[in-house]
């Protein structure tokens, strides 16, 4: 018998107050804020309570808000087969600060980690392991990052004379486009904003 | 003379290796001819699909998609289409689930032969996979004929699908899925008890359902390991819900068994399409809602609002209310996810691609040790792996 979503989170909060910070049902899936520090405790009850059974980590990612004062946000999917449900766990951290890793919990975490390492340069204290995972041997910076350039930072060709292949900084022929499209379409989710500041 | 002492070694293996299935650097400890540790080096195929995504509308970002597990790929543009409808609020209207159910069994066809049958040839049998591409052919051609393309499809739009079944292809796929199965008895007579095949694959590579369910392992490789999970029956979507087909379990979790589920699953993916081209109703493959998807060529011709819709949506694109979504559908793979950020501007603030194949090359280490290194090659083989959608 599954739990309604709603009660299951309340279940959750209840059963861990102060590492979960808050519970919420958005569009149908249960999103619960975690505190950075408790991340292991959270998911390691989340796994082996009987009411909730998220046995499987199923994903793993960051995701960057600059405009915000812990920049980052590392998102856990869980999944539990016993209950056919879902959760999503959530918690902000400043650039530079450690979140513990889960590696102990779901080991399945250590490649995750290291993709939202090497993608976000948020570093996890504990994997055993934190190398970059899919940018370039030596690549240099954080490619998802909102203030990383679309194009990358160094370009590589063959260069016949050393024989090699050669990094150069990029040299764009044109200049990197980025068009403003937030223009006024009425009856749009976006309104008229532009329409109204020309006036 | 004493006994000499054997220092373990490095080798690499890959990344230009034909049982590596693409770019797949292992960097490989050995004690003698024993797999010590082994350690995938990914990412020589990373092309910045999510940081792509984040600069494109939301329908630029469909071919992405075809081009992660480029075995099958409309059933990842599922995925997406399915995740930004969710944000949007719509629902794809019937004929159009239908059709994506028809076109996702295509694609789990198309991948699990090809699996199969290259398995098949990394321990040491050839004849499969020239049984097996000439039905690939057949099936691309149905991806061409409703597509314009063999692989690149983008089919599978927000909202629907691009465009409805062209005249004559449900009964030409219907009488391909009457041709294939004494093909697939054919591959099944070369492999199924083949004496060789069994001795590379029975008790290789044993995954447990604790490690299976600890390393995130979904799909087939989940299954074989005893465990009945497909998101088909959990938790259905699009129009799965009416059809009536079982999930393969395996017993013991080794190669053979995953080789087996994958079979088992393409005779349950032939009877899903011959229901889903029976059951298929008629009416519009696209939400009604020109704000989401492009008015027909003969309303522009006719209707001003109908032009300018047309010209917004493929300049602009369409705006999606802010919200996050983490949207599964089972591709042939396993859980095959978009966590999705939505900002309520027109393109994705973030696009998170969740591959299935990733947390498999993950588990490529426990499942070595020990083995020898032709063991490797059939375990590689066995779970499955698409460079294109482990690197994004």
């Amino acid at each position: 018998m599954t739990q309604p979503l709603p009660e299951l989170g309340n279940a959750i909060a209840a059963a861990l107050p102060g590492d979960v910070l808050s519970t919420q049902v958005s569009k149908g899936e249960l999103v619960a804020i975690a505190r950075p520090e408790s991340i292991a405790r959270v998911l390691a009850f989340l796994r082996d309570d009987a009411r909730c059974q998220f046995r499987q980590l199923v994903d793993l990612c960051g995701v960057d808000f600059p405009e915000r004062a812990k920049r980052f946000e590392v998102v856990y999917n869980l999944l539990s087969l016993k209950l056919n449900q879902r959760v999503r766990v959530k918690l902000a951290v400043g650039e530079d600060e450690p979140v513990p890793s889960v590696v102990d919990v779901f080991p399945c975490a250590a490649w995750y980690e290291r993709e939202a390492w090497d993608l976000y340069g948020i570093p996890f204290a504990g994997n055993p392991d934190l190398r970059r995972l899919l940018t370039d041997y030596g690549f240099d910076g954080h490619p998802l990052r909102k203030d990383f350039p679309l194009t990358g930072l160094v370009e590589v060709r063959y260069d016949d004379e050393q024989k090699r292949v050669v990094y150069e900084p990029v040299k764009l022929i044109q200049d990197f486009r980025n068009f403003d499209f937030l223009s006024p379409w009425e009856g749009m989710l976006h309104g008229d904003e532009k329409a109204k500041t020309s006036q | 003379m004493s006994e000499a002492e054997i220092k373990h070694y490095s080798i690499n293996f890959g990344p230009q290796h034909p049982a590596a299935h693409g770019v797949l650097r292992l960097v490989l400890e050995m004690d003698g001819e024993v797999v010590d540790r082994a350690d995938p080096h990914i990412g020589l195929l990373h092309r910045g699909t999510e940081k792509l995504i984040e600069y494109k509308t939301y329908a630029q970002a469909v071919p992405y998609f075809d081009r992660l597990d480029y075995v099958c790929p409309m059933n990842q543009e599922h995925a997406f289409a399915r995740a930004a409808e969710k944000l949007l609020g719509i629902e794809a209207p019937p004929r159009a689930q239908y059709i994506r159910v028809l076109y996702d069994e295509i694609g789990r066809v198309l991948n699990h032969i090809l699996n199969t049958t290259t398995f098949a040839m990394d321990v040491g049998a050839i004849t499969p996979v020239l049984y097996g591409f000439e039905e690939r052919e057949h099936l691309l051609a149905f991806y061409e004929r409703v597509s314009g393309s063999r692989f690149h499809a983008a089919y599978y739009r927000v909202g629907g699908v691009a465009a409805d079944l062209p005249a004559g292809l449900a009964e030409d796929i219907m009488a391909w899925t009457e041709r294939f199965p004494k093909v697939l008895d054919d591959i099944e007579t070369l492999l199924d008890e083949n004496r060789i095949f069994k001795m590379r694959t029975v008790d290789i590579g044993i995954v447990s359902e604790e490690q299976a369910l600890a390393w995130g392992f979904t799909g087939p490789n989940l299954r074989a390991s005893g465990v009945p999970w497909d998101l088909r029956k959990a938790q259905p979507y699009a129009a799965y819900d009416q059809m009536e087909f079982d999930i393969p379990v395996g017993k013991n979790g080794d190669c053979y068994d995953r080789y087996m589920v994958r079979i088992e699953e393409i005779k349950q993916s032939l009877a899903i399409m011959r229901q889903a081209i029976e059951k298929m109703p008629t009416g519009p493959v696209r939400v009604d809602d020109h704000k989401i998807t492009p008015p027909s060529r003969a309303e522009m011709k006719r209707s001003m609002e109908s032009l300018i819709h047309h010209f917004k949506l493929f300049t602009e694109g369409f705006h999606v209310p802010e919200g996050e979504t983490y949207t599964a559908i089972e591709t042939p793979k396993g859980e095959f996810a978009v966590y999705l950020v939505a900002d309520g501007t027109n393109r994705p603030y973030r696009c998170h691609i969740r591959a299935p194949a990733f947390p498999h090359l993950q588990g490529i280490d426990f499942m070595s040790k020990g083995h020898m290194l032709a063991d490797l090659v059939a375990n590689i083989g066995s779970i499955d792996i698409v460079f294109g959608e482990i690197d994004r």
